[in-house]
């Protein structure tokens, strides 16, 4: 990518010029590199928490509940792909697929959302909170976090998916549906990181 | 001037100024008694001089945001202000209002001010930077509800663009912090928690709203740059301020008896803030490198860079410096406190004021830019201004420094008024550096009355 691509901030203007530019509009890679450094930050508070306790940890891991992790894993990345289906399937002018592709990767996103509520309506049963001990106070934290983001992501895909069915998108006018896709992969990313880190690592 | 009723911003304008005078001056009687402690005793002694500096600065900021909101929203609605009668009336209301509180605050006793102006009936006084006395809170919020009633009115029934949008969310914001001034429990944790609400939640959340909306319309006007792309970057740029702006408050609550949570909420969050100034000072210069137009207003280009650098600066790497619970255990409420508050809020709120009064006045005044004249004389006071600023915050930093050192650090740890003698030196220069920016200042009014060849506003 040469420097003019990048110090361009709208893509549309660039797409024919720079072919190896990113998906998207440059200002939501911008945003997503915000985003993965605000989770980085977390993920390296956790770390360094967890050094000055690691007995403390490894047994309060122990209480998270490892095959719901992996459901909403499984979960986040079939959705993942639905996107890309989209993606794929509005560029070649099969809006209504494209459609369809959307509204399973949303069906996928409420799935994570159930079973997330589902361990926290179970935590919180046993009266635990922010203020339990620091692995509960990460643990969370983080997923919480994590868990509005994927609210937002669904806001996203919801607006996406309406804008395929009125026409909003096609080749070379993909950017307003790759930059909400390449939003969407980021959330899906953070959970890949979150999850061995905190449910599984020992 | 495209709409008549922007004129009801200019003596907005006017005001912010004359009071941004008197800030100086009482920031300069305080410096001084910092190493001079009786001077000015007992007439005017340094709590009070502290509360008018501040209370004066917050007031003028105020006075710029409502001038700027009254220009600009006519021209993002394009229509006419809803009632410019309304916009004057309060004009004097607040103006009238915060002259009396401020002659409240230095003619009778902190104490007497609070029982004649009925403190007993609702105690909201006392508390920094919400010192004011009842009557003046409820001024403030029956001004600024009449404020926001004619602004959104105007956007109501005309065009509805992004900045507008923004600097109303900023501005109704602003008015509903405030009604936590109003709440005063009892518990002093609940008490600072919600006193945070006002002031933390308008200078790092809501506030930077208005600012990029300010920073985002003079930037269209003297960059001619697609209003579409400055938008998408207003929006990235909000989403940013708000996400670590908001759980940021939790900075404030590392040691005031709240969970301890927030160590790691109020570190992680607020270590970020950094990040939306940054693309703030990327995006205005970004703007500028790609103008498509040169405007005659050389000066308000100058403001809206200086702005995105000095907040990032000031509010950004500064407020870092001393974000992290580990490092705040030390420097808490010390002058590197002092050092982050005063290139902040001149980086951020200051600048961006002057830039938009930079922008507006020559136009308000029949003309596109001033003289050049006049604009390399108001060049001189933006530079005199920010280095003089830059050095005092070198200085309380360094003063800072050595204070935790001394008081807090040490194995044998001096006493606070010890210290204070200790650092005086950089207190001296501090004020020097002051009365460098009080030349700024004069030289900054000064530039209003250069004549010289204009040219005709478009």
């Amino acid at each position: 990518m040469d420097t003019s691509a990048t110090m361009t901030l709208n893509q549309d203007d660039t797409v024919e010029a720079a072919p190896l530019a990113p998906p998207g509009d440059l200002a939501v890679w911008f945003f997503i590199l915000a985003e993965l450094l605000v989770f980085a930050v977390f993920f390296i508070a956790y770390a360094v928490a967890r050094t000055h306790d690691v007995a403390l940890f490894a047994v309060m891991q122990q209480t998270l509940d490892p095959d719901a992790g992996a459901l909403n894993t499984v979960l986040l990345v079939s959705s993942s792909w639905c996107v890309a289906r989209a993606v794929l399937a509005v560029d070649g002018a099969r809006l209504r697929t494209g459609a369809r592709w959307l509204l399973a990767a949303l069906a996928c996103g409420g799935g994570f959302l159930l079973v997330k509520g589902l361990e926290y309506a179970d935590k919180f049963a046993e009266g635990i909170g922010l203020s339990t001990n620091t692995f509960y106070m990460f643990y969370l934290s983080l997923t919480f976090f994590h868990f509005m983001h994927v609210v937002l992501g669904m806001l996203v895909l919801a607006v996406l998916w309406h804008g395929v069915r009125r026409g909003h998108y096609r080749r070379g006018r993909l950017s307003g549906l790759e930059s909400g896709a390449v939003y969407w992969h980021m959330v899906d990313l953070v959970w890949l990181v979150l999850f061995p880190l905190v449910y599984v690592l020992h | 001037m495209q709409y008549q009723s922007q004129a009801v911003a200019k003596p907005y304008f006017i005001a912010a100024i004359g009071l941004f005078v008197g800030q100086i001056l009482f920031g300069l009687i305080m410096g001084l008694q910092y190493v001079v402690g009786d001077f000015l005793f007992p007439e005017i002694p340094f709590n009070v001089a502290r509360m008018v500096h501040t209370n004066l600065l917050i007031v003028w900021l105020l006075f710029g945001f409502m001038g700027a909101a009254y220009y600009m929203i006519p021209e993002e609605a394009e229509t006419e202000l809803h009632s410019p009668k309304l916009a004057i009336a309060m004009f004097w209301i607040f103006l009238v209002a915060g002259a009396l509180t401020i002659v409240g605050y230095l003619t009778v006793p902190y104490a007497t001010l609070a029982e004649l102006t009925g403190n007993d009936l609702l105690e909201t006084m006392g508390r920094e930077f919400l010192e004011q006395p009842l009557i003046t809170k409820v001024g403030i919020v029956v001004v600024a509800l009449a404020f926001l009633f004619n602004i959104s009115m105007t956007v109501l029934k005309g065009r509805k663009t992004s900045i507008a949008l923004v600097l109303l969310l900023g501005l109704w914001g602003l008015a509903v912090f405030f009604l936590f001034s109003f709440y005063n429990p009892s518990n002093p944790v609940l008490d600072k928690y919600f006193w945070w609400w006002v002031v933390h939640l308008w200078v790092e959340g809501v506030w930077e709203l208005i600012l990029g909306a300010l920073l985002a319309f003079v930037l269209i006007k003297v960059t001619g740059v697609d209003r579409e792309v400055i938008e998408k970057w207003l929006y990235v740029i909000i989403t940013l301020t708000l996400i670590t702006g908001i759980i940021g408050t939790g900075h404030h609550y590392f040691w005031i008896g709240t969970p301890e949570y927030w160590q790691w909420w109020g570190s992680i969050f607020s270590a970020l803030e950094p990040i939306p100034f940054f693309a703030m000072t990327v995006f205005a210069f970004n703007m500028v490198n790609r103008r498509r137009r040169e405007h005659p207003n050389k000066a308000a280009t100058l403001w809206a860079l200086g702005t995105g650098v000095m907040a990032f600066l000031g509010a950004g790497v500064w407020g870092f410096l001393h974000t992290l619970a580990p490092v705040n255990y030390y420097t808490h409420g010390s002058q590197i406190t002092a050092a982050h508050g005063h290139m902040a809020f001149y980086g951020a709120y200051v600048m961006v004021v002057l830039c938009i009064i930079s922008y507006a006045m020559p136009v308000l005044r029949g003309r596109a830019a001033n003289s050049n004249k006049a604009q390399v004389m108001e060049m001189w006071s933006f530079w005199l201004m920010t280095i003089a600023m830059v050095f005092i915050t070198l200085f309380l930093t360094a003063a800072g420094i050595l204070q935790v050192w001394l008081q807090r650090f040490s194995d044998t740890p001096m006493s606070f008024m010890a210290t204070q003698d200790q650092i005086s030196l950089f207190y001296w220069m501090r004020e020097w550096t002051g009365v460098v920016f009080l030349i700024g200042l004069v030289v900054y009014i000064a530039s209003f009355f250069v004549k010289g060849e204009t040219r005709a506003a478009a």
